[in-house]
């Protein structure tokens, strides 16, 4: 790791303001990702801004008819926040199948979207229900956001304040680990959303998160496992590694969108 | 130089260091608390599991500085010297629950890390399951799973 200077800012406008004076540094929230890829010198920011100490970040509350996360809410929050498991309970599903309870302790959902990692699990979630992710500076939604592979919308000195999910009718995600890191392999969420339904893949997309339309027809007609039995998904675009061909990940695609279109409607 | 002061088994622990010092490094090589172990360095193995605040971390991917301020609690916590050993570490030693020993004192702060969340009667595949952070090379988790199922137990009494 290359040596830095470490700043704890106490708001957002004075982690925002040091960006003034050092326009080379950088956020760092639980640290799960950026630490790591410090150690391997992958990254040297000169300059650390911690915002793990601002407060009234890590919130988790429902506001109409959106469950609005901070952005410092660590997975283990998610994970066991009474009011996501009511609103949307495949959120907290999916916080639990990140990395383990170690890692669940200190990441959070703003530096895993911000790091927008293709294997990584929110990234899924937000497209899916057309979450809006609330900056400093600006809105967005998440075609705007996700921009390829550990690239996102955001300038060097903007920071994710909250996310804002819109509660789906029903939704599931189903996750299927690469058995050496277990980040996904393949994950796929399907929600049913009163706008319409997305099914979404993260792990597979050599450019991220993406959708997957010929799904989305067929289940908007009739949201049942049935109605994609048959459509296949196009290795094409696909990563292919040790870990799985891309024609095995587009078949897993297929495999765990039924099982997550179970999940959904077996939910009350 | 970063200055630092921190609460480490419930005693005030201070230190300027440099502020690439992981929290690791500051316990074993600051403190000289060397229960907490380095097995992999890249947040995978779970060797180096302190509770911070009160829950378990991997402490090779914390910086020291973002700990200022906060308690930690190390292997060495548990119980004091000379005092009879913890409930969760009786059990790894009753239950034959370590081999090298390397593994050791992150799955036993682990384990009651799980107790604290998850209470007092733990099932096998809950227990396997949270042990996704933990690596023994010795054991064949067996006979861990089985320590820490009556660790969990001994810590109700
Ligand atoms: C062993 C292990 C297993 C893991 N397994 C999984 C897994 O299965 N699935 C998964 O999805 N993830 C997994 N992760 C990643 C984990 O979820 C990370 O915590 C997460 O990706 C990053 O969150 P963080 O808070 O730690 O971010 P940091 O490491 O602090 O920051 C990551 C990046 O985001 C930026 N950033 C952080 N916060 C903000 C903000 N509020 N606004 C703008 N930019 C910000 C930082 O500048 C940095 O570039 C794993 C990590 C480890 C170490
Ligand atoms: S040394 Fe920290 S996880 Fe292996
Ligand atoms: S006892 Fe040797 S690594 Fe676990």
């Amino acid at each position: 790791m290359y040596d830095f200077i470490y700043h704890r800012p106490g708001t957002v406008r004075q982690a925002a303001n040091l960006f003034a004076k050092n326009a080379d540094a950088k956020l760092i929230a639980g640290g799960h990702t950026l630490v790591p890829v410090m150690k391997q010198r992958l990254a040297a920011p000169p300059h650390l801004v911690d915002l793990s100490h601002i407060e009234g970040l890590d919130g988790i509350e429902l506001k109409g008819r959106n469950l609005v996360i901070g952005a410092l809410a660590k997975h283990n929050d998610v994970a066991t926040s009474s009011t996501v498991a009511e609103a949307i309970p495949a959120l907290a599903e999916l916080a639990a199948l990140i990395g383990d309870p170690a890692v669940r302790h200190k990441g959070t959902i703003g530096g895993s979207l911000a790091n927008n990692d293709p294997t990584a699990d929110y990234p899924a979630a937000c497209l899916a229900l057309g979450a809006t992710i609330v900056t400093n500076k600006r809105k967005l939604k998440p075609e705007e956001f996700f921009q390829g592979l550990f690239t996102t919308a955001l300038e060097a000195d903007e920071i994710i304040t909250k996310v804002s999910f819109p509660i789906p009718r029903k939704a599931a995600y189903v996750k299927f680990r690469n058995q050496a890191s277990r980040y996904a392999l393949v994950g796929v969420f399907v929600a049913r959303l009163p706008s319409g339904v997305r099914v979404t893949v993260t792990g597979a997309g050599g450019d991220g998160v993406f959708r997957v339309a010929a799904f989305e027809d067929a289940l908007q007609k009739r949201f049942a496992s049935k109605a994609i039995d048959g459509l296949a998904v196009s290795p094409d675009g696909l990563n292919s590694d040790l870990h799985g061909s891309a024609e095995y990940r587009a078949h897993l695609i297929g495999v765990l969108a039924k099982r997550a279109v179970d999940a959904a409607n077996a939910r009350a | 130089m970063a200055k630092v002061s921190m609460i480490v088994n419930g005693t005030p622990a201070t230190g300027n260091i440099d502020p690439r010092t992981l929290l690791v490094q500051f316990l074993r090589e600051n403190l000289r608390l060397t229960g907490t172990h380095v097995g992999c360095d890249t947040s995978q193995c779970g060797a180096c599991v302190v509770h911070l605040d009160g829950k378990a971390v991997k402490a090779c991917t914390v910086l020291a500085v973002m700990a200022d301020g906060h308690e930690v609690t190390t292997i060495e916590g548990l119980a004091a010297d000379g005092a009879p050993l913890h409930p969760m570490q009786e059990a790894f030693r009753e239950h034959h629950g370590l081999q090298c020993g390397f593994c050791t004192p992150g799955m036993i702060m682990t384990a009651v890390d799980l107790v604290n969340r998850k209470g007092h009667e733990l099932s096998d595949p809950v227990i396997r399951e949270e042990l996704e952070g933990n690596l023994c090379r010795c054991t064949g988790y067996q006979n861990i799973v089985l320590s820490i199922a009556a660790g969990a137990k001994a810590m109700a009494t």
